[in-house]
């Protein structure tokens, strides 16, 4: 996983509410076995249209959000399915940071796991941001050490996460290599018959 | 000692690694492996050289993918793929796999309880939300994505944190007609689709405890559906009778001494949650959702709401957009919406009572013009057993599809699709844009509300036909 310590990038505003992982990328995507190549398919059903062709509407068809790789998004954001697909299609598609007042508790984790930081901000500063991204290009950077978002007028609100994701996000850490050093906890575990069920069969 | 709710009993027994600053290892009893989110997982072990450690405690079906007609049909190459992938992975890491061939195979929240796969104070994970159905046993179920199949594949462990507790007591008797499916759909409509989010739910109350395993299920199953990272529920007399002589359940003696461990996985009286919510459902009616996501539904007498009747801006702005995707128009009575499609199925509501109660409303009925409707058990042996009772002939004779075990139109991968702008009730749990096909619409409700709005074709009140169970 690529460590992400710092990122400046520009904003694209999705401007919904529970915004959920079957539009974020829809199930005829899912079949691949391979975890990349999803990006071309991110939010399949509101950016393209019927014959395939761009859906002018849609936020990231327009020429000012080109190659945004920050999303603005609203409430719940990544709720429904578990599929892992989400975060792999907004990374692929170039999204490294996803700001939000929440997420959904799956996707949220799901995020970490891939090299994706979500951001959870305030309703109000959500808010802030929107009319900010909507009148003209808003170029944030955020500051994962210090939890901190940035904007150019010098503005900075500040978020949280927790020690241990921010931990494994700040140095691209794989997480069963960081298991396997507990190798003999499990073993232990194991053994002592703590685990109630043995064997499933 | 401090009194313990049902949840971090289970929770305490299974903490592998307790360090500050640190998300608990905690150790997964059970792990479920499907061929849509597991592809990916075995792959990142191959790349790093890694095994299975534990492939005992692991269980794998098809089911998302898998055509419903002829299941061994697949003209969809990339899905066909995926289903040969699954057999090549489970092969090559020595897991056992209920496959097309199989008279285990099914959804994977359909087969794990009815194999007794699923047991009390277990903890059990797999690559899907809908784990979640699994707790209905007293057990801590719940979905992950594929990077943390990967780990328990791996490790038979997870790094999580504690999440917080929270009580859903459910009062009250249901009144006949109105199904467990009405009950989770009428409690994400009244609280919202995130009242649960970061929350482990424990239901609790006279309405659970009068619910059968199956309904139970259906309860746990939705949890997702308010955001809840779980939801459970205390094991008693039904469970263990719902267990006893199930295939993979302990037998003989050793399912008496297991009663006796599991008796013990109840809230302490004095426990504390860290959030209480009642629901009462002595007045609840057969409900059916109006919008695009679980929490948009009223009773089946109600009308379509107005946006402007929401005082929260973001709430106006989502029913309108809700409305306009299900071209529905504000105070439109529910009963006059017409239908084309009937999906029955889903491992919300595919199990055998489900269709009995269905089968009960089309026993001498008939499907109306124009609505094409179908019933897809939730696994093998659901629709063996269907068969064996003559659930089949009964839909068939009514004018239904009867098909063979999978997901099916619960997300349309495999074939069963509704076409665009085409109005589906459906037993599922999701009616998200798009979720059974571009610009489908979807209107969850009970199987005995499918079933009569496959009749009628609309929306009807299933208390008011005569073949109502009592
Ligand atoms: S039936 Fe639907 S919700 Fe259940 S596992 Fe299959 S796709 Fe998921």
């Amino acid at each position: 996983m690529e460590p992400l310590v710092k990122h400046s990038g520009k904003v694209a505003p999705l401007d919904k509410v529970n915004v959920d992982t079957d539009q974020i990328i829809p199930k005829q995507f899912l079949k691949r076995v391979e975890r990349t190549g999803f990006g071309r398919f991110l939010f399949y059903d509101w950016r393209y249209q019927e014959d395939e062709e761009p859906n002018p509407d849609f936020v990231l068809n327009q020429p000012a959000y080109q190659s945004a790789t920050i999303l603005l998004a609203r409430n719940n954001f990544g709720c429904g399915s578990s599929r892992e697909h989400a975060p792999w299609a907004l990374l692929d598609y170039g999204f490294k940071v996803i700001i939000a007042p929440s997420f959904a508790d799956i996707f949220y984790n799901n995020c970490f796991k891939n090299g994706i930081l979500p951001v959870k901000l305030t309703e109000d500063e959500v808010d802030s941001l929107f009319q900010q991204a909507d009148s003209s290009e808003l170029t944030l950077t955020v500051d994962l050490e210090k939890q901190t978002v940035l904007d150019e007028k010098g503005n900075s609100y500040t978020f949280e996460t927790d020690p241990y994701r921010r931990k494994m996000l700040l140095e691209g850490l794989d997480d069963i290599g960081l298991t396997e050093m507990y190798e003999s906890n499990i073993s232990k575990y194991e053994e002592k018959g703590k685990a109630i069920y043995q064997s499933v069969f | 000692m401090k009194p313990k709710t049902l949840f971090e009993k289970i929770w305490d027994q299974h903490v592998v690694v307790e360090e500050e600053g640190k998300p608990h290892l905690l150790y997964v009893d059970l792990h479920m492996v499907h061929e849509v989110t597991s592809p990916q997982a075995f792959e990142g072990l191959r790349l790093s050289n890694r095994s299975v450690r534990r492939p005992e405690l692991t269980f794998a079906t098809m089911d998302h993918n898998v055509p419903t007609k002829n299941p061994f049909q697949i003209h969809d190459d990339i899905a066909s793929k995926q289903i040969q992938t699954l057999e090549k992975n489970c092969q090559e890491f020595g897991i056992q796999l209920a496959d097309l061939e199989s008279s285990d195979q099914g959804i994977v929240h359909v087969i794990g309880p009815e194999l007794g796969l699923t047991l009390p104070g277990k903890t059990i994970v797999c690559g899907d939300s809908h784990t979640s159905t699994h707790g209905a046993f007293g057990a801590i179920a719940f979905g992950i994505g594929t990077s943390e199949v990967e780990h328990v594949l791996a490790t038979q462990t997870l790094w999580q944190e504690k999440p917080k507790t929270l009580k859903v007591d459910i009062q009250g008797s249901r009144a006949s007609g109105v199904a467990a499916k009405d009950v989770i759909l009428g409690l994400i409509a009244k609280y919202g689709i995130a009242f649960g989010t970061g929350y482990v739910i424990e239901y609790t109350g006279q309405a659970v405890q009068e619910m059968t395993m199956e309904e139970r299920m259906t309860v746990c199953n939705m949890s997702i559906e308010a955001g809840a990272k779980a939801g459970l529920i205390a094991p008693d007399e039904t469970t263990y009778e719902y267990l006893r002589d199930r295939e993979y359940a302990p037998k003989g003696e050793d399912f008496e001494k297991a009663i006796l461990e599991w008796e013990a996985l109840k809230t302490d009286e004095g426990a504390e949650f860290d959030e209480v919510i009642t629901f009462d459902v002595n007045e609840l009616e057969p409900q059916v959702t109006w919008g695009t996501n679980p929490s948009m539904g009223v009773g089946v007498n109600d009308v379509v709401p107005d946006p402007e009747s929401f005082t929260n801006p973001v709430d106006q702005s989502s029913t309108k957009q809700a409305l306009e995707y299900m071209d529905l128009k504000p105070g439109t009575k529910m009963t006059d919406i017409e239908i084309d499609y009937v999906f029955l199925g889903s491992c919300t509501n595919s199990r055998i009572e489900d269709l009995r109660a269905a089968a009960e409303i089309a026993k001498g009925q008939t499907v109306a013009p124009g609505v094409t409707a179908m019933v897809v058990p939730g696994s093998k042996r659901v629709k063996e057993q269907a068969e064996q009772e003559g659930l089949d002939q009964i839909f068939i004779e009514a004018g239904f599809d009867w098909r063979s075990a999978g997901c099916s139109m619960c997300l349309s991968m495999n074939p069963d699709v509704v076409p665009p702008g085409k109005r589906c009730a459906s037993t599922s749990n999701r009616n998200f844009e798009g979720r059974q096909g571009r610009a489908a619409r979807t209107h969850l409700v009970s199987p005995q509300m499918a079933v009569a709005a496959a009749i009628n074709g609309h929306f009807t009140d299933v208390r008011e036909r005569s073949t109502v169970r009592s």
